[in-house]
């Protein structure tokens, strides 16, 4: 048997897994309206290639990957597009997104599932395609990492300057409450493991681990199945229930024994994480050229039917509490698991926000104070993207409020909890007294911002909190510098790009005005497009880190949709202290930041 | 109304129920200490326990903290009890009282309240007392069956409220020195230890009746060891370290060095080693540290009783170790996730 390792500190939550596993995953009924957000993933936002009034089929492309680290985004299912504007959407800083309107006609009218417009085509032998190509079909179908951190699968798969020898798929799913993997794993697990399968052949890794926690063992049990019946040699291990077990660099340790070094990719120690939607997804969209319309969500907590169900990307948070039967007392709604997960904002009068933004700027006062004075909770309208894994309907009850927070009274208990090996109540006092270069100093940036020591803290102090506070802080006080670096950066891609267009122009001058058009920076295979994306990627990097206070992408837009994005972003100024957002996070590269 | 913020759940666990079960577990010294020299150290502790709530209160006030929040938190009651516990409790009244009002009031609030005193406060209380009222310091009651008189409950209460002692019955013959101190004494006379722990005061270990007392200590404390109150490294480093040092000496020259067992049940080795070492508000934060922490305060009592002025040598070696804990925690950072260099192997193998 494979040997285990251990890292250090973590909690033993109470699981409560048990409700929304007592029945299979079912498929929610088609909603009313759909709100597709064209930022579903880590990076660029899709770029909208559809207009209002447009009809569009199930799977066709709505949103083309923009820059180096985006992907797509299609129509979940077939209808009129009704409107495309700024709309209220899960995110920290509660600020509204650029999506969407989808009003579905009913009849789930497909693409032809090799559509030219989309470039999918379908089962084809992935043994004998080009990684290239096959990565260029995940960007196109949108399939992005499934655990939380949502970054585009097919950046994780491109070639390194190191070999990958272990490839791990990531079922641990430690968060509590959550069961959406368990349940993917128990009901798809042949899907999955094929999905390993291909996932492996693109990294031309050695060996495959697939990771589940031993508190799923029906999961285990089919996965191991799924394994044997086609013939792979990958093993399937049971790891210990401990939370953040699921975090990408604690499961690598678990596994391997390795430690991803601070501020390094998994991939730098010759090690590739995906959760395990994440493969079924690559192999629904390289097996059957089907992008990612739906994802599995978990409707749980303060409900009568805890239950997974497949919900079609853009359905509203009501529809699936509706199926969930939220009770009374219910006066929240979290997406995301108790530990990690972010809650969302209520909206007051339950107004429809127009299409245009209109419920942003009432959005924003919840979002920045939390205020929750309603007697009655009104459905929320934000709509489940591919990061939500998992609705919880909170109350009272069930999640009381912690009480109010006394003095840290440095009983060390939070640092025997920390899976990154902090002092946490050292970088609470530093952040707490603003002394940021000295947190800096104590490694903040290494904490993965599991909750861990929060929830052992006897004085209840909510040192997650602090830590957020802090790191926006520093991203903010940094930002004047990289504004400055990017401007110098842009600066010298832009006569890069000069020369090379000059070049071009003697050289091809025939297929130049086709080649410039059709360039999309990942997308192409020439060698000076090579140059230009290894530029690219630097830039999307470094945008990543600072993209609380970067404008986003705003071309081809409409003049009024401009102008909105030009409110938000003087809005977003504002509140950029609490604009913590998991992709802006230093490690969003590894997928999974909990699960 | 549910949590507002990650994580939604937390621990059930407070700083009032972890003091309250540091409280529970001076319960069995207390009631050898009862058991041994009678009702007086109920006393003491109930006057301290006043005077830490009374004084909290009142400093909370001043401070303008909400008062009934933070009062809940046990942290003041322990500061009392301890204090109580390390003084003699036939002292009068007021003994206990300014040293608990200076540790809570002066050590505890003047340095921030709860969490950001460098000193421990119940050391603190104990060494104003030792410097300011060394007589009254000394007087410590005799165990039952060694002294030619016995005070009851209401004697012993007269004593410490009105200072009087029944007719015929001299402060001497119901005190005596502690038996550290006594064999102290007895060294500078030239009497060899062998003889000096023949004296009907000293019982198997130490000293007869307070050996019981440090015994039901050890016991409270393999309790929070058991509880996951406190970590093993400040007792097995200040036990080891005091064992240790008294152990060379003794094996050097037993004539003139009491042997490593007597020096671990006597005084407030054992109360320290589990109850006051261990304050994690004034103790250092990394595990090695803590051993550092401990080793150090152990080593410097072994001195103090050994070589130093004092009697006991616990609160001076707590106070001089809390001196150095800032130091002590800067130079004992363990290595963050990912900044180790190399990764250490801490293979678990799977059945
Ligand atoms: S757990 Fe809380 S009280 Fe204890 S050291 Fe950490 S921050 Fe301080
Ligand atoms: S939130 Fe950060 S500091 Fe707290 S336990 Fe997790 S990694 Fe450690």
């Amino acid at each position: 048997m494979r040997t285990l390792y251990q890292f250090h500190g973590g909690i033993h939550p109470p699981g409560n897994k048990e409700q929304s596993t007592q029945s299979g995953i079912a498929r929610a009924p088609l909603p009313s309206r759909l709100v597709i957000p064209f930022r579903q993933h880590a990076g660029e936002a899709a770029k909208p290639i559809v207009r209002v009034g447009d009809r569009v089929l199930k799977g066709q492309l709505i949103g083309m990957p923009v820059g180096f680290i985006s992907s797509a985004v299609h129509a979940s299912t077939s209808g009129t597009i009704t409107a495309i504007g700024a709309q209220p959407i899960a995110h920290p800083s509660g600020l509204p997104d650029l999506c969407a309107t989808l009003i579905p006609d009913g009849r789930e009218e497909w693409i032809p599932h090799a559509a030219p417009s989309t470039s999918l085509r379908t089962g084809f032998d992935y043994r004998n395609s080009d990684p290239a190509e096959l990565r260029r079909q995940l960007r196109m179908s949108g399939v992005v990492g499934l655990g939380g951190a949502v970054f585009p699968s097919d950046i994780k798969l491109r070639p390194g300057n190191r070999k990958i020898d272990t490839l791990i798929l990531n079922g641990a799913e430690c968060e509590p409450y959550i069961t959406c993997d368990d349940m993917l794993m128990r009901e798809r697990a042949a899907e999955i493991v094929q999905g390993a399968e291909m996932l492996r052949f693109m990294l031309e890794a050695g060996e495959v681990l697939i990771g589940i926690e031993d508190n799923k063992p029906q999961a285990i049990a089919a996965m191991r199945q799924a394994v044997a019946d086609n013939g792979f040699s990958f093993e399937v291990v049971a790891v210990p229930t401990i939370y953040p077990g699921g975090s990408a660099k604690q499961l690598i340790r678990v596994l391997t024994g390795l430690e991803v070094p601070s501020g390094k990719l998994p991939t730098d120690i010759g090690v590739q994480c995906f959760n395990v939607a994440t493969a079924y997804s690559a192999y629904r969209a390289l097996a059957h050229g089907e992008p990612v319309l739906s994802r599995i969500v978990t409707i749980t907590g303060n409900v009568r039917r805890a239950q997974n169900f497949e919900v079609l990307l853009g359905t509203p948070v009501r529809d699936l509490v509706a199926l969930g039967e939220a009770l009374p007392d219910t006066d929240r709604y979290l997406m995301g698991g108790p530990m990690m997960g972010l809650p969302l904002p209520l909206q007051h009068g339950g107004a429809e926000p127009s299409g245009a933004g209109g419920a942003a700027g009432q959005l924003l006062p919840q979002a920045a104070g939390f205020a929750s004075n309603v007697s009655q909770l009104p459905p929320t309208d934000i709509p489940l993207v591919k990061a939500s894994n998992c609705i919880i309907a909170a109350s009272g009850r069930l999640f009381p409020p912690a009480p109010p927070a006394l003095p840290c009274i440095r009983c060390m208990r939070c640092a025997e909890a920390c899976p990154a090996d902090l002092q946490p109540m050292d970088l609470f006092w530093f952040s707490q007294s603003k002394e940021f270069d000295k947190a800096q100093q104590f490694s903040l940036f290494d904490c993965i911002e599991c909750g861990a020591c929060s929830y052992v803290c006897p004085s209840h102090i909510p040192l997650v909190q602090y830590f957020q506070f802090a790191k926006s802080e520093i991203r903010a006080r940094e930002h004047d510098q990289q504004a400055a670096d990017h401007a110098r950066e842009r600066h010298e891609f832009r006569e890069y790009r000069f020369e090379r267009e000059k070049q071009e122009k003697a050289e091809k001058l025939a297929a130049r005005e086709q080649a410039a058009k059709q360039a999309q920076p990942a997308a192409s295979a020439n060698p000076a497009d090579a140059m230009q994306q290894k530029i690219q990627a630097a830039i999307a990097r470094a945008r990543e880190q600072a993209a609380a206070s970067q404008p986003k992408n705003t071309d081809h837009l409409t003049a009024q949709q401009q102008a909105e994005i030009a409110e938000i972003e003087a809005r977003r100024a504002h509140i950029h202290e609490l604009a913590k957002s998991a992709d802006e996070a230093p490690d969003n590269h590894s997928e999974g930041r909990s699960q | 109304m549910s949590a507002l913020f990650s994580p939604f759940i937390s621990k059930p666990d407070t700083v009032s129920a972890i003091m309250l079960r540091v409280l529970l577990a001076l319960l069995p010294g207390i009631a050898l200490y009862v058991w041994h020299f009678g009702p007086a150290i109920l006393v003491s502790i109930a006057l301290a326990s006043l005077t830490a709530l009374g004084t909290e209160a009142l400093m909370l006030r001043l401070r303008n903290r909400p008062v009934r929040h933070f009062l809940g938190d046990n942290s003041a009651l322990l500061t009392g009890w301890l204090l109580a516990l390390s003084i003699p409790p036939l002292a009068p009244w007021w003994l206990v009282v300014v040293g608990t009002a200076f540790a809570i009031a002066i050590a505890k609030h003047l340095y921030g309240g709860l969490g950001n005193n460098p000193f421990n406060p119940a050391m603190i209380g104990y060494a104003v007392l030792i410097i300011s009222f060394p007589a009254q310091m000394t007087h410590w009651l005799t165990p039952h069956g060694l002294g030619p008189v016995e005070l009851g409950l209401l004697d012993q209460l007269k004593y410490m409220f009105v200072g009087a002692l029944p007719p015929n019955v001299t402060l001497d013959a119901v005190t005596m020195a502690t038996p550290l101190d006594t064999l102290k004494t007895r060294l500078h006379l030239d009497e060899p230890v062998g003889q000096i722990l023949e004296m009907p005061i000293y019982g198997r270990l130490a000293g007869h009746g307070s050996e019981m007392v440090s015994l039901g200590f050890l016991l409270g404390g393999l309790y929070l060891l058991a509880a996951r109150i406190i970590t093993w490294h400040v007792p097995v480093a200040f036990l080891g370290t005091l064992f240790a040092a008294a152990g060379i000496f003794h094996l050097a020259d037993p004539t003139h060095y009491a042997a490593p067992l007597f020096h671990w049940f006597s005084g407030a080795a054992m109360l320290g080693a589990f109850f006051i070492l261990t304050d994690p508000v004034t103790g250092p934060t990394t595990n090695k540290g803590k051993l550092i922490f401990a080793a150090g305060a152990g080593l410097l009592t072994y001195l103090i009783r050994a070589f130093g002025s004092f009697p006991d040598g616990m609160a001076f070696a707590t106070l001089l170790m809390n001196i150095c804990v800032p130091l002590i925690v800067l130079y004992t950072q363990p290595p963050v996730f990912g900044k180790k260099a190399k990764a250490s192997g801490k293979g678990k193998g799977q059945p």
